[in-house]
């Protein structure tokens, strides 16, 4: 014997051998070593492991000490040797093989277990984790016959797993159980473009979708989802999380929280036990990346030594995926809060997101998406925590721009060398705007992109270019007067509505990436406005996006000054029958609804309506025939009717049937502001239709259509459209005006705003004498309703968005006091 | 000491959403932002009394549905010229499950 202490270290991974590194450091000679490793391998890099899969190292290149080191070091290496049990009163552990032996110190690094999802099937043949060499060789194997993979879990490990495997030529499906990829990393906008990135190298990814069972006899052949949902797949991969590896030490009567408690100093609870890695728990935390488990190697160095170190005082973390060609980094904290300011940029030329979140004067969090050079430069400042005070404004450029004088915003495009790009779409530089602005004396945007092009395709360098303008022109530049839609964006409404169709922006996230957006998910002004444009731009593609609409289109009925609700069914053309009303009765007195009335949209308005009696109160209008009448919708409101040529003396066409065939053609529809129509039989107008946004007077030679008319905050009789001869005519052209106000006008803006705005001439130009054109937006108008006309009451009584109308939960009155 | 009472899952409240939950002590908003981060704050906007779980949620904050006042759903307190607050709640959010501390709650009703 020599003597010398007995060190055994259990598991021989990342944390167990760095540890060592670390002793045999400062003092090599002061214990015989054997290290305990349950894998058949030598000392390699985990985190590598993702690199391996996607065939782009081997395992030889990722070990990091293969048998030589512990050769050299006199290190006794048992590997393929799991540790099952540990004797502290006799200083003992024992092993899978039998084998007992002594210590006089123990060092715990088991590191952690993946976490495989308690559903049926988790035990099937083609189930397996992400952890070890075997895992990759195993996945490796199953993708040589082709075929497809399930991956559960959308956090770095399992994207990691599916990019390899996609690498390896299987066909991919990540399902992951939040909305956003990396939620734990990434805020909703960098995600987004991670999917949009995954999906386009031919990954499916189904987000907000939780696994059920795994199918198969033997082998996996198919997972369910909650939904209902079955992926037929060869290979499941579960990426769900991992827990730290504590059963060993818990069992021995160590401390152990979620991770084995240790100090400092990484003692456990036991002094002549330690333990490292992402098996412990240090002050509350628990970790999953390397970077803290070097930092407690080096205490644990230490302490192994017996020198007094600084000790490990936890650590703040940083994340990248190790996906080639995707660059996402992430580091602190990136919530949002009214404590904090986010500053955000947004390159869409070049497919970068950056966010940076600012506390006080301190940078606390960083999302970075496309770009993540600047990011060790950012983990820098947010560990260090200083006063970033002089450098907020010019942050977000990065170091390049971080100099102390830089802080005016303009500083950091003045700081730019002139072959800079300005504009990627034309390729135009800094040099040659600003040429452009002193030669030809420019003093306008639009004279910068008449001359330039800059800014005039996408738009979205449209701040730089006026930056230039302001540093070319000083004083004498005077930006245009466009109001942006809201403080999200500087860009109004109309550019936005262009932009989303020449870019065919999709979604939200979309038009607020490539469009810059400086919030990282908009505002109550900006989101309804974008989802009503997508809406009515790509009404087969773009899924609605209900929580970025007022309370009244999300649970379509209209929120009263006590939070209960108001109901009213459409009555078509204001036209009703006994039946109708006795239903409607029956419904007031079975819920106890505490006021009808008569609106000023000849229907019926039943006020009062508690939030959870909603869907059983359409259930039963739903009955009588009732649908709708969207009283809440910037939408078709009401078609009023007067009685007409059925009954009236005077009436000359069947106004009232005209009218019911309006509302029947066009309800359901979406529109930038409420539209409501009508229809009288004469000209004695008793429907009242010159003050509507169409109105439709009857005569003896046809139909007169008036558009642009109001009678609320403002009032203005309408404006003529045209007179035409047939009620087809007649429809055709009340259509088309309404698609072209659906396709041109700003968000809440109503059609005599809007008609205002473009000129009463060139509408009826449009509408009256170009037939080309108004059969086309007829058509777009026909197709859309394709997909709008659907009775969301109908569509709610059978379980659509069940969450609206209940409470998440009733705390009870003994719940509550315990 | 805590009253932790769970009050369902953090997948039932949509992403930029919100739910509301029926308490002895008056209804409580429960929210979820685009970054996953989860708030409780009393539903009762501080102007007039305005149901704040159905109102559009922003960043860490919420727009009343009656009259546009926004609120942070942090401190409670109104944002930009408005003034006033509602109470906030601790909420905790472990495994997925959502857990509400009444007795936060309670002590906050009693003073
Ligand atoms: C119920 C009703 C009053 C009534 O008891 O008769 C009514 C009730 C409301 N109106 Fe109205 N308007 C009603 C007919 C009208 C009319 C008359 C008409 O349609 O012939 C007008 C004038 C015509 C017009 O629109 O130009 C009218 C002009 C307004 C305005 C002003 C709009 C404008 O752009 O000038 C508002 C405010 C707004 O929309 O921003 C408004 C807003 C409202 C809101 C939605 C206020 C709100 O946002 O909560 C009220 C909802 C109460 C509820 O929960 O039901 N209401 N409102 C009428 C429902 C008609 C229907 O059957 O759908
Ligand atoms: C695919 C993949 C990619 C990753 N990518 C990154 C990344 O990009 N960045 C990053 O920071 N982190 C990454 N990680 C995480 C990183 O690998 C871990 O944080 C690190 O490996 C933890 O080290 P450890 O020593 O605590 O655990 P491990 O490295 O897991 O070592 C524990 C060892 O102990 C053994 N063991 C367990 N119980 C016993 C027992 N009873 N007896 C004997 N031996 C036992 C195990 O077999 C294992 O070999 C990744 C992980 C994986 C799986
Ligand atoms: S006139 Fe004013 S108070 Fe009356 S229903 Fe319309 S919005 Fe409400
Ligand atoms: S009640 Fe909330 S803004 Fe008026």
């Amino acid at each position: 014997m020599t003597g010398k202490q007995k060190l055994i270290v259990i598991g021989n991974g990342m944390a167990g051998c760095r540890a060592v590194e670390e002793l045999l450091a400062r003092t090599p000679g002061l214990y015989d070593i054997e290290i305990y490793g349950a894998e058949p391998e030598v000392n390699y890099n985990r985190i590598m492991l993702s690199p391996v899969l996607a065939g782009e190292t081997s395992f030889d290149e990722i070990v990091i000490n293969g048998y030589d080191w512990y050769e050299e070091n006199g290190i006794t290496l048992r590997s393929g040797e799991e540790v099952v049990g540990i004797d502290r009163a006799a200083r003992m552990i024992a092993t899978g093989k039998g084998r007992r032996v002594s210590y006089d110190r123990l060092l715990i690094a088991t590191g952690s277990l993946p976490f495989i999802l308690p559903v049926p099937g988790a035990t099937l043949d083609g189930v397996i984790a992400f952890r070890d060499i075997a895992d990759v060789r195993r996945m490796i194997e199953t993708s040589k016959s082709g075929g497809r993979a399930v991956v559960i879990g959308g956090g770095l490990l399992g994207l990691e797993a599916a990019n390899g495997l996609r690498t390896l030529g299987m066909d991919v499906t990540v399902i992951h159980l939040v909305d956003t990829l990396m939620e734990r990393q990434l805020d909703e906008a960098a995600g987004f473009l991670l999917r949009r990135e995954l999906e386009s190298r031919g990954i499916e990814v189904i987000t907000g979708a939780s696994t059920e069972e795994i199918l198969g006899t033997e082998r996996v052949e198919a997972v369910r989802l909650k939904d209902g949902r079955v992926i037929a797949t060869d290979l499941v991969v579960m990426a769900a999380g991992i827990r730290p590896n504590v059963a060993l030490a818990r069992d021995a009567g160590l401390a152990c929280n979620r991770g084995i408690v240790v100090d400092d100093h990484m003692r456990t609870s036991d002094p002549s036990i330690l333990a490292v890695g992402e098996c412990v728990e240090h002050a509350g935390q628990v970790y999953g990346l390397v970077a803290p488990i070097w930092e407690m190697c080096r205490a644990v160095g230490d302490t192994l030594a017996e020198r007094q170190g600084e000790g490990y005082r936890g650590s703040v973390v940083s994340t990248k995926l190790k996906v080639t060609g995707v660059n996402v980094f992430s580091a602190g904290d990136f919530a949002t809060g009214d404590d904090r300011e986010d500053i955000v940029f947004r390159d869409a030329a070049r497919g970068v997101y950056k966010r940076l979140i600012v506390a006080g004067d301190r940078l606390i969090g960083a999302v970075l998406y496309g770009d993540t050079e600047d990011g060790s430069w950012y983990f820098n400042l947010l560990r260090e925590g200083g006063s970033i005070a002089d450098a907020r404004e010019t942050l977000i450029f990065g170091p390049a721009f971080a100099g102390g004088a830089a802080a005016d915003p303009n500083a950091a495009v003045a700081a730019l060398p002139d072959t800079s790009e300005i504009c990627g779409c034309n390729g135009v530089c800094k040099g040659t705007i600003v040429s452009a602005i002193a030669d030809k004396n420019l003093t306008t945007l639009d004279g910068v992109r008449a001359h330039t092009k800059a800014s005039a395709s996408c738009g979205s360098c449209t701040g730089l270019v006026e930056r230039l303008l302001v540093l070319t022109l000083g004083d004498g530049y005077n930006p245009a007067a466009v109001t942006p839609v809201c403080g999200c964006t500087d860009l109004g409404h109309d550019e936005v509505r262009r932009l989303i169709k020449a870019k065919e922006l999709k979604s939200i996230q979309a038009v607020m990436q490539e469009l810059e957006w400086k919030t990282s998910c908009g505002c109550a002004k900006c989101r309804p406005a974008l989802n009503y444009y997508l809406v009515c731009d790509w009404p087969d593609e773009y899924a609605d996006d209900y929580q970025s609409r007022f309370v009244n289109e999300r649970v379509h009925a209209n929120i009263q000054k006590d939070g209960t609700y108001s109901v009213v069914p459409r009555m078509w053309g204001g036209m009703t029958s006994a039946s109708e009303l006795r239903a409607i009765a029956d419904v007031v007195d079975k819920f106890g609804i505490p006021a009808v009335k008569v609106t000023g949209g000849q229907r019926i308005d039943m006020l009062g309506i508690r939030k959870e009696d909603l869907p059983a109160v359409w259930a039963d209008l739903g009955q009588a025939g009732f649908v709708s009448g969207h009283a809440y919708a910037k939408g078709l409101r009401t078609v009023k009717t007067c009685v007409g040529s059925d009954w009236c003396r005077f009436g000359t066409q069947d106004s009232t049937g005209f009218g019911i065939r309006l509302e029947k053609f066009m309800w359901g529809s979406w529109t930038p502001a409420k539209v409501k129509l009508a229809v009288s039989g004469c000209p004695r107008n008793c429907a009242e239709a010159t003050c509507k946004d169409v109105g439709v007077i009857c005569v003896d030679s046809g139909y007169e259509i008036h558009f642009a008319g109001a009678a609320g905050l403002d009032i203005k009789g309408t404006e003529k459209l045209g007179l035409v001869h047939t009620e087809d005519e007649a429809l055709e052209h009340i259509v088309a005006l309404v698609q072209m106000y659906r396709e041109q006008a700003r968000y809440l803006e109503r059609i005599y705003k809007w008609a205002k705005r473009v000129g009463y001439d060139e509408i009826r130009r449009q509408i009256m004498d170009d037939a080309e054109r108004r059969r086309s937006l007829f058509a777009r108008f026909v197709f859309s309703q394709k997909f709008a006309q659907v009775d969301p009451w109908s569509e709610r009584v059978s379980g659509k968005d069940k969450h609206e109308f209940r409470p998440l939960a009733e705390i009870g009155v003994s719940q509550a006091a315990e | 000491m805590e009253n932790w009472v769970e009050i369902g899952n953090l997948s039932d409240i949509p992403l930029r959403g919100a739910r509301c939950v029926k308490t002895p002590l008056g209804r409580i908003a429960v929210f979820r932002t685009a970054a996953d981060e989860v708030y409780a704050i009393e539903d009762r906007c501080p102007h007039k009394g305005g149901p704040l779980s159905q109102g559009i949620v922003h960043g860490a904050a919420v727009t009343c549905p009656l009259h546009n006042w926004v609120l942070s759903l942090e401190t409670g307190r109104a944002l930009g010229a408005d003034e006033g607050a509602v109470r906030t709640f601790v909420l905790k959010c472990e495994g997925g499950k959502l857990f509400l501390d009444m007795a936060s709650a309670a002590a906050l009703a009693a003073d």
